[in-house]
C-alpha cells in the first residue's frame, strides 16, 4: 500500500500550523484593508471586498484545476495518495467557492444594484464549477470500494477540468449578449500601489490558506482511507 | 484503431432490444411530449407569446431525454452480469464506449425526429427554410452530450443512487452544447435565405463541434478505466 499514516499524520500537524499562519495573515489582512488602505472614491466600504472576495476565487480555481491535475496523475499512476488529494482539493475549493459566492451579493447588492446578475461571466463560471464540485462528491459518495471510487471520480476530475474553457466560452458569450445593468459602472480599478500591495497580500494570504486547508484535509482523506482498508480486511 | 465491425454490433445489439421491448424508446418518446406539455402550461399565458420560447424548450427537452436514455444504457448491460460477459469477450474497452455511444445517438435521435413535428406545432414555429438545419444541429449537439453521458452512466449505475446520481454529474456538462444549440436555433428561425441562416448558425455549430471532438477524445480515453477492474 502506497498510504503511509506517519506522513499523513505529518501532514495533518503541519498543516495545522500553516493554517494557524494563514489565519492570522488573514486577521492581518482585514486590519490593514480596514484600516491602513485608503478608501475607494465612488464604493466606499463596499470596496474593501476586493481585497477577500478575488482572492477566494483565485484560491476556489487554483483548488479545482489542481483537482484535475490529481485526477489524469492518478488515473495514469494509481497512486492512492492523488486520489486523497483530489478529494481534499475539490473540498476545500468547495469551501472557497462557498467564501466567493456569499461576499460576492454583499458587494453586488450596493454598487450593481442587485445580488445575483447573469451578465457578469463571472457569477456563472463559478457557480458551474461550484456545482461540479457538488457532483464529484454526489459520486464520490455513492461508491461503495475504495478504488472504484478513486477511478470513477478521477475520471469525473478529468471530464470537469476538460470542461472548463467550455463553461467560460459559454458564460462568455451569454454575457457579451446582453447589456450591463450597472448602477455604479465600476470601470476597470486602476487601483494606486496603496490598494494593489493589500490585494496581492489577500492572494498571498488565500494560498496560504489553502496549503494549509488542504494539507490538513489530505491527512483526514488518507486516514479515513486507511481506516477503510482496515474494515474490509 | 477501433475495431468498427465490433462497435456496430454492439450498437446493432443495443437497437436490436429497443425494438424487441419498444418499453425505453416508448417511454422516452412519452416524455419528451410530456416535458413540452409541461412548458405550454407553465406558460404564464400572458406577456409573451409562446413562440419565444421555442428555442430553449427544444434543447430543455432534448437535454431531458437524453438523461433518461442514458440512464437506461448500460441498465440493459446489468441484468444477468450482460456487461461481464461483454468484458470477458475479446472486445476492446474503446470499441465498447463507441458501440454504446452510437447506439445512445441513435436512440436520442429517433425521439428526436418524433418530437420535433410536435413542437413544431406546439410552440406556433413559423416555418423557415433554416429549420432543415435543425436536425443536423442537434445530432452535433447529442453526440457530445451523448460521449460524456455514456461514460457516466456506466459509472452511476454501478452505484446504489444510479438514477439519481447521473444528472447531478451529467447537466453541468449539458450546459454548453444546450447553450450553443439554442443560439444556432435562433439563428435557424429568423425568418431569411437559407444559406443566410446557414452561415449566421455554422457560428454556432463550430462551438458544438469542437465540443464534440474535445469529449469524445476524452471519453475515448477515459472509457476503460470505468469499465475495467
Amino acid at each position: 500500500m502506497t498510504l503511509d499514516p506517519a506522513a499523513a499524520e505529518r501532514q495533518l500537524r503541519r498543516g495545522r500550523g500553516v493554517t494557524l499562519f494563514g489565519l492570522a495573515a488573514l486577521a492581518a489582512l482585514f486590519v490593514v484593508a480596514l484600516r491602513f488602505t485608503p478608501p475607494e472614491r465612488y464604493q466606499g466600504l463596499a470596496q474593501k471586498i476586493f481585497y477577500v472576495h478575488p482572492p477566494a476565487a483565485y484560491a476556489m480555481q487554483l483548488a479545482f484545476v489542481l483537482m484535475g491535475v490529481a485526477s489524469i496523475l492518478y488515473l495514469l499512476l494509481k497512486d492512492e495518495r492523488f486520489d486523497c488529494f483530489a478529494e481534499a482539493s475539490a473540498e476545500v475549493g468547495l469551501l472557497f467557492g462557498g467564501i466567493v459566492v456569499l461576499t460576492g451579493p454583499l458587494w453586488g447588492k450596493p454598487i450593481w444594484g442587485t445580488w445575483w446578475t447573469w451578465e457578469d461571466p463571472r457569477l456563472g463560471f463559478t457557480i458551474i464549477q461550484l456545482l461540479l464540485a457538488a457532483g464529484y462528491f454526489a459520486l464520490r459518495s455513492a461508491v461503495r470500494d475504495p478504488v472504484e471510487r478513486a477511478r470513477f471520480s478521477a475520471v469525473m476530475g478529468v471530464m470537469a477540468l476538460l470542461l472548463v474553457p467550455f463553461n467560460h466560452l459559454t458564460v462568455y458569450l451569454f454575457a457579451s449578449q446582453h447589456p450591463r445593468p450597472v448602477v455604479l459602472a465600476p470601470e476597470r480599478p486602476k487601483a494606486p500601489w496603496e490598494m494593489l500591495r493589500v490585494f496581492f497580500g489577500g492572494l498571498l494570504t488565500f494560498t496560504i490558506l489553502y496549503l494549509g486547508f488542504v494539507m490538513q484535509r489530505y491527512g483526514i482523506a488518507v486516514r479515513h482511507a486507511l481506516r477503510e482498508e482496515r474494515i474490509d480486511a | 484503431m477501433i475495431p468498427w465491425r465490433i462497435v456496430a454490433g454492439i450498437a446493432a445489439k443495443d437497437l436490436r432490444i429497443e425494438r424487441r421491448s419498444r418499453t425505453g424508446l416508448l417511454t422516452a418518446l412519452l416524455f419528451a411530449l410530456m416535458v413540452q406539455l409541461i412548458v405550454v402550461f407553465a406558460h404564464d399565458g400572458g406577456s409573451l407569446p409562446l413562440h419565444v420560447y421555442a428555442p430553449s424548450v427544444l434543447w430543455i427537452t432534448v437535454a431531458l431525454a437524453s438523461l433518461l436514455t442514458l440512464n437506461r444504457a448500460f441498465h440493459l448491460e446489468r441484468t444477468h452480469a450482460a456487461l461481464d460477459a461483454i468484458l470477458l469477450a475479446p472486445v476492446p474497452r474503446a470499441a465498447l464506449f463507441w458501440g454504446k455511444w452510437l447506439a445512445n445517438v441513435a436512440f436520442v435521435a429517433l425521439v428526436i425526429v418524433v418530437a420535433l413535428p410536435v413542437w413544431l406545432i406546439w410552440f406556433d414555429v413559423t416555418p423557415v427554410p433554416g429549420l432543415l438545419l435543425l436536425l443536423p444541429v442537434a445530432l452535433c449537439t447529442v453526440a457530445g452530450m451523448t460521449a460524456v453521458g455514456t461514460v457516466f452512466s456506466a459509472m452511476a449505475v454501478r452505484t446504489r443512487v444510479g438514477e439519481m446520481l447521473l444528472p447531478v454529474m451529467l447537466l453541468p456538462f449539458f450546459i454548453p452544447p444546450v447553450y450553443f444549440a439554442s443560439q444556432a436555433t435562433l439563428q435557424l428561425l429568423i425568418e431569411r435565405p437559407f444559406a443566410a441562416a446557414a452561415l449566421e448558425a455554422w457560428r454556432w455549430v463550430r462551438l458544438l463541434l469542437l465540443f464534440d471532438i474535445a469529449f469524445l477524445t476524452m471519453a475515448h480515453m477515459l472509457f476503460p478505466a470505468v469499465v475495467d477492474e
